[in-house]
């Protein structure tokens, strides 16, 4: 019986190895280990033998149930493996074949920089306020220190609705109904369409948007102001940029400043960019004038503030490199995907 | 403003390199925008003398000339011009020579005869008759000024000067002079100012026996000055003269005319020159103009004037309006004899509100609509005067006409260092600060700043802290950063609008920005019915044109238009959004409602309805409204009657939606279907619930149903879905569409909606036989609306 079982285990090892699926497989377990299998007929005729031969051929049987039990397992894990190579490999693909893309819509490019401009302002400590855009004509001009008959009203060609009433040529106004309205210490930007009746052109246009900052505390100084606009411009155009104060003149701040940005382009050197300047104009501020405080309501000899004020597309073309203010509000979806 | 560099170096020696200049008087407050050197673009061109002109052999129009250009040998050059003559001195451009507007000139052959350069005319320097009146303009440019044989042209000609262009802020008017510039010059670099007393020999007699000023309106002419000079004789001014007034962009015309430009650029203070012969009964009044008077004025023009115009008349008519232009009889002839020169002061605002109204703003009255020193009227009339003498254009009379109703009492200021040194966030010491103002030209005595009478800007101390930042040097002034604690916070509303915009584009929208004005033609082609309160809007009383004459009361025209460039721009779709405002008229003198409207637009093979009410609802959904239903809407004209629904949070409208109307896409020119929506920015903030609190996730499982329902055509899904809602209420937990299905078998005007509903109750496992009861139950009710199984 010895020798049937080796001869059982040798032939059963090398069909299974030789088999090609796994049917193959399944049958030839059947045939080995099956209740009706070889290995099974051979352990029902241990009977015949002698109670010393038995647990011997007993253990030889088990030993070859388990090595088959093994290398049955061993081919079976083999040719699954085999398969889903097989079945993998079939299923290949065109990894270049363009994606199934969930279409986001953009921002217009006026409110992308727009919302960075406020982020920095908010982590700063203002808030962000808005007025009406159709206003008196006091909010406008009158309470700015600009009344009627002021030579400063000939530089903002104004839309009248009626003699009073008009479309305001700047977000100032907003800073008079914030100082009526809120005690100090105020931190606010506003900003917002304004309109001026400019013919529209490649750098006009007759609506165009404004951001403006109004800072009213006890204290307050012109360094703090310079402090101020110096974080924002580096904050704007990076770390290294380089910002002069320059005297100027607005009728609602005093003293005056517009605020240039060293050229990127050339480095203060001069070029075509910069009119040969060396420098940008990104902005107008000053100090808030002790008029302006008085007739809002705040004693300009306890409060002193700040203003400051810039125009927003005039930015958003030099950061974008867009040649042509028309574009913006042209709205055409091959410029306004590309934000 | 314009300043010549010589003109300047009259007052103040200032020798700086231009960049140096260009950057120390910008950064004291005088900006200074470019500088020219004037005849940078020439080189090489000299003058020469004309030895001898020959016939060209083979040119008629041509001649060749024998030139002396002060080399070892004559040169020859062929010229076409027919003003040359033997000894004519000429500019001579040589070989390798440049002018203006980067003209070359090489050595080249003219018809095979050999010319050296060209003789150039005054265009071709770049100089017109009014620099050099005795030239003609089409020829060579035959020189008469003394010069040397081989000189530099430039420098034989006076081309040698610079000239900066100043921005002048329109609260400086002082520093629209030579005098004014050369103060912050001599500031700015802390340099002599040498200012002269101008000085008048005068030739006898009296003015006042001449001539007679009455003021009738003081206010609109605080001060009149004037003077008279007889005997003029009219030529034209010597060069010096005619230089600085084209270094300043002035045409010289004659030397009185010359003479009160001069002035003007020189002290700031316009002059005007009356003759007196035109000046009925020698009498000049100034006073309001009398309703239905008229002047001719210096440009031949015939204007109406009203009473609240100031002139100046003789007896009988006005002569001039005061401040703006004169008249065309009374001005400066050949054969003037005796000429008034008034230098006044008119009010600022008036002059502007007259320049205006007749439509003529002149150098004038740029000048004094912003409000001039009242103390330099007799300064300039004596200088003029002086000049007068100078160029023995006339003899001065005597005597000096002076109506005075200005204040003379200066503007005085307590000076407070403290307050200075506070609101810059500096620390100067006083003498410091004192040191700083005086350099500005303000006096200081006694703790008491004396605001000099140019300076009609400064009357509060913030404006004293302003002269003391600009010498001191803004960029010196420390950057510090704001004491105290303040936290930046959207408020809920700049929240919500932020999550609008955010979903508007995560379904997909593109954010546009649109003029807020329209033309009304859009309230028509929108077919907005008449006595729709949208046909009542805010109406731009000076628009640029009929295009952006009125605020919009609808944000769909803008949206359509855009959607129509878009189509026309051959975008084969476009998925739009707006958020801004429109306005609603609340009567005159009232200010408008401005309200935000989310606005959409979309169109595309892609697109139908369904494509706008999901974003829609996607959005409806975000902000968690409750209680959205869409009711189908047929009277709104702008939008398709069969496919137009308004969206509504319980009993609240939010907005319409729907497709675009054929007739209103025909008016846009969009030659597909487009479906828009507006909807109320306020109503949505107000019907969104930001407050969420969480439900505990379901403990027992859910029983899914569907139904395949047959209907009339008619009947909207909606209202099905109501139904079933309402017979199984509290069961229900959700109700799904998931097919529609129409046949011939089902029959004519008849469709099939297949519904998933699923049922749960948060309290135990349903039974089968509870959610079959619930299924007849809404079977049952079902029926009743005409719906049955299928």
């Amino acid at each position: 019986m010895k020798e049937q079982l080796i001869a059982i285990k040798s032939q059963a090892e090398a069909e299974i190895s030789a088999a090609s699926d796994s049917a193959q497989l399944e049958a030839l377990r059947v045939r080995f280990l099956g209740k009706k299998g070889e290995l099974t007929a051979i352990l029902k005729q241990m009977g015949s033998l002698s109670p010393e031969e038995r647990p011997i051929v007993g253990q030889l049987a088990n030993e070859v149930r388990s090595a088959l039990e093994e290398i049955l397992t061993k081919k079976s894990e083999e040719l699954k493996t085999a398969a889903m190579a097989e079945k993998l490999k079939e299923e290949a693909i065109d990894v270049t074949l363009p994606g199934k893309k969930q279409e986001l819509g953009h921002k217009h490019p006026l409110t992308l920089v727009l919302d960075d401009i406020k982020q920095m302002f908010l982590g700063m400590g203002f808030d962000i306020v808005r007025g009406p855009e159709v206003e008196t004509d006091y909010y406008n001009f009158e309470a700015l220190n600009i009344p009627k008959g002021h030579p400063a009203r000939d530089t903002q060609d104004t839309f009248y609705i009626t003699e009073n009433i008009l479309l305001r040529t700047q977000t100032s106004p907003v800073q008079i109904r914030t100082m009526e309205k809120m005690k100090p210490p105020i931190r606010i930007i506003s900003p917002g369409r304004v309109y001026r009746s400019d013919a529209v052109d490649a750098t006009h246009s007759p609506v165009f948007h404004q951001i403006e900052g109004l800072v009213v505390d006890k204290g307050v100084t012109m360094a703090d102001l310079k402090g101020t606009l110096e974080l924002f411009a580096k904050k704007l155009y990076g770390e290294d940029s380089k910002v002069r104060f320059r005297p100027h003149h607005f009728p609602f701040t005093e003293p005056s400043a517009e605020v240039d940005v060293m050229c990127f382009n050339c480095q203060g050197k001069g070029c075509s960019l910069c009119k040969g300047e060396g420098w940008i104009e990104i902005l107008g501020a000053g100090m808030v004038h002790p008029k302006v405080l008085s007739i809002c309501g705040i004693d300009p000899e306890e409060y002193s503030g700040f203003a400051f004020g810039m125009g927003l597309e005039r930015l958003v073309m030099r950061r974008y490199q867009i040649d042509d203010m028309r574009l913006f509000f042209d709205n055409d979806i091959k410029f306004l995907n590309q934000f | 403003m314009k300043l010549s560099k010589k003109w300047l170096n009259d007052y103040v020696p200032c020798d700086k390199e231009n960049r140096d200049f260009f950057e120390a008087l910008t950064m004291s407050g005088s900006k200074v925008e470019s500088w020219e050197v004037e005849g940078e673009e020439i080189s090489n061109v000299v003058i020469g003398k004309i030895l001898k002109i020959e016939k060209h052999p083979d040119a008629d129009k041509l001649v060749v000339c024998q030139l002396d250009v002060a080399k070892d040998a004559p040169i020859q050059i062929v010229t076409g011009a027919d003003n040359v003559f033997e000894g004519a001195i000429v500019p001579v451009a040589l070989d390798n020579s440049t002018l203006p507007g980067g003209v070359k000139i090489k050595k080249g052959k003219l018809r095979g005869v050999e010319s050296c350069g060209m003789l150039c005319s005054l265009k071709e320097l770049g100089l017109t008759v009014n620099d050099f009146p005795y030239a003609i303009e089409n020829g060579i440019f035959i020189i008469e000024e003394e010069c040397e044989i081989g000189q530099d042209v430039r420098s034989a000609l006076g081309l040698n000067d610079t000239v900066y262009d100043f921005e002048i802020t329109s609260n400086r008017p002082d520093c629209l002079s030579v005098l004014g510039l050369a103060r912050e010059v001599a500031a700015t670099y802390k340099l002599p100012l040498n200012i002269k007393t101008p000085e008048v020999k005068g030739c006898g007699g009296d003015v006042n026996e001449m001539l007679s000023v009455t003021v009738e309106n003081a206010e609109l002419c605080p001060r009149y000055t004037a003077k008279i000079v007889k005997n003029v004789k009219i030529e034209p001014s010597p060069r010096w003269m005619r230089e600085r007034l084209r270094a300043h962009g002035v045409r010289p015309i004659n030397n009185l005319v010359d003479i009160t430009n001069f002035v003007m650029l020189e002290y700031g203070q316009p002059m005007h020159a009356f003759d007196l012969r035109y000046i009925n009964d020698g009498k000049i009044v100034v006073r309001n103009a009398v309703k239905g008077e008229t002047i001719t004025t210096l440009d031949g023009i015939e204007r109406p004037l009203s009473p609240e115009m100031l002139v100046i008349a003789d007896s009988k008519a006005p002569v001039a309006v005061a401040g703006v232009m004169g008249g065309e009889y009374s001005g400066i002839m050949d054969d003037t004899n005796t000429v008034v020169f008034e230098s006044a002061v008119f009010l600022g605002s008036s002059v502007r509100k007259t320049a205006k109204k007749l439509g003529m703003r002149t150098e004038a009255s740029g000048r004094f609509e912003k409000d001039l020193d009242r103390q330099n009227t007799l300064p300039a009339l004596m200088r003029a005067c002086e000049l007068v003498e100078m160029l023995g254009a006339g003899e001065v009379v005597d005597g000096i006409i002076d109506v005075d109703n200005s204040n003379k009492e200066p503007v005085t200021i307590k000076l407070d260092c403290k307050f200075i040194n506070e609101f810059l966030g500096i620390s100067l010491s006083c003498d410091e600060v004192i040191a700083y103002l005086e350099r500005a030209g303000f006096k200081v005595s006694d703790g008491v700043v004396t605001v000099p009478s140019y300076r009609t800007d400064v009357y509060h101390k913030a404006d004293l802290a302003e002269e003391v930042a600009r010498f001191y040097g803004y960029n010196n002034i420390p950057s510090t950063t704001i004491r105290g604690t303040a936290k930046g916070s959207l408020t809920d509303r700049q929240k919500f609008d932020g999550l609008v915009n955010e979903t508007m584009r995560a379904c997909g929208l593109t954010e546009i920005l649109t003029y807020s004005f329209i033309s009304p033609k859009n309230l028509d082609k929108l077919c907005i019915p008449q006595g729709d309160e949208r046909r009542n809007p805010v109406v731009i009383s000076n628009p640029l044109g009929e295009d952006t004459s009125i605020m919009r009361t609808s944000t769909l025209s803008s949206m359509l238009e855009i959607l129509s460039k878009n189509y026309n721009n051959r975008n084969l779709s476009a998925n739009l959004y707006e958020v801004a405002a429109e306005y609603k008229n609340q009567g005159a003198d009232v200010l408008p409602i401005e309200r935000d409207i989310l606005t959409l637009g979309m169109y595309g093979t892609e697109t139908d309805f369904y494509s706008i009410k999901g974003v829609i609802e996607t959005l409806l959904q975000k902000l968690n409204v409750k209680d959205v239903s869409f009711t189908a809407i047929s009277d709104d004209a702008t939008f398709h009657p069969g496919r137009c629904a308004a969206v509504y949070s319980g009993d609240t409208k939010l907005g319409v939606l729907g497709e675009i109307h054929p007739t209103v896409l025909k008016n846009y020119e969009i030659g597909t279907k487009a479906y828009c929506a507006t909807i109320s920015m306020d109503t949505l903030f107000e019907c969104q619930n930001t407050d969420i609190l969480y439900k505990p996730l379901p403990k027992f499982p859910a029983v899914s149903r569907d139904l395949a329902l047959v209907c009339d055509e008619g009947l909207p899904a909606g209202e099905i879905e109501k139904t079933i809602y309402e017979a199984a209420r509290k069961l229900i937990e959700s109700i799904t569409l998931f097919d529609i299905y129409r046949s011939e078998a089902l029959g004519k005007d008849k469709k099939s909606l297949a519904f998933n509903i699923s049922l749960r109750s948060s309290e135990r496992t349903l039974t089968t036989e509870e959610a079959d009861n619930a299924i007849k139950k809404i079977l049952k009710a079902l029926e009743n609306i005409g719906v049955t199984l299928r």
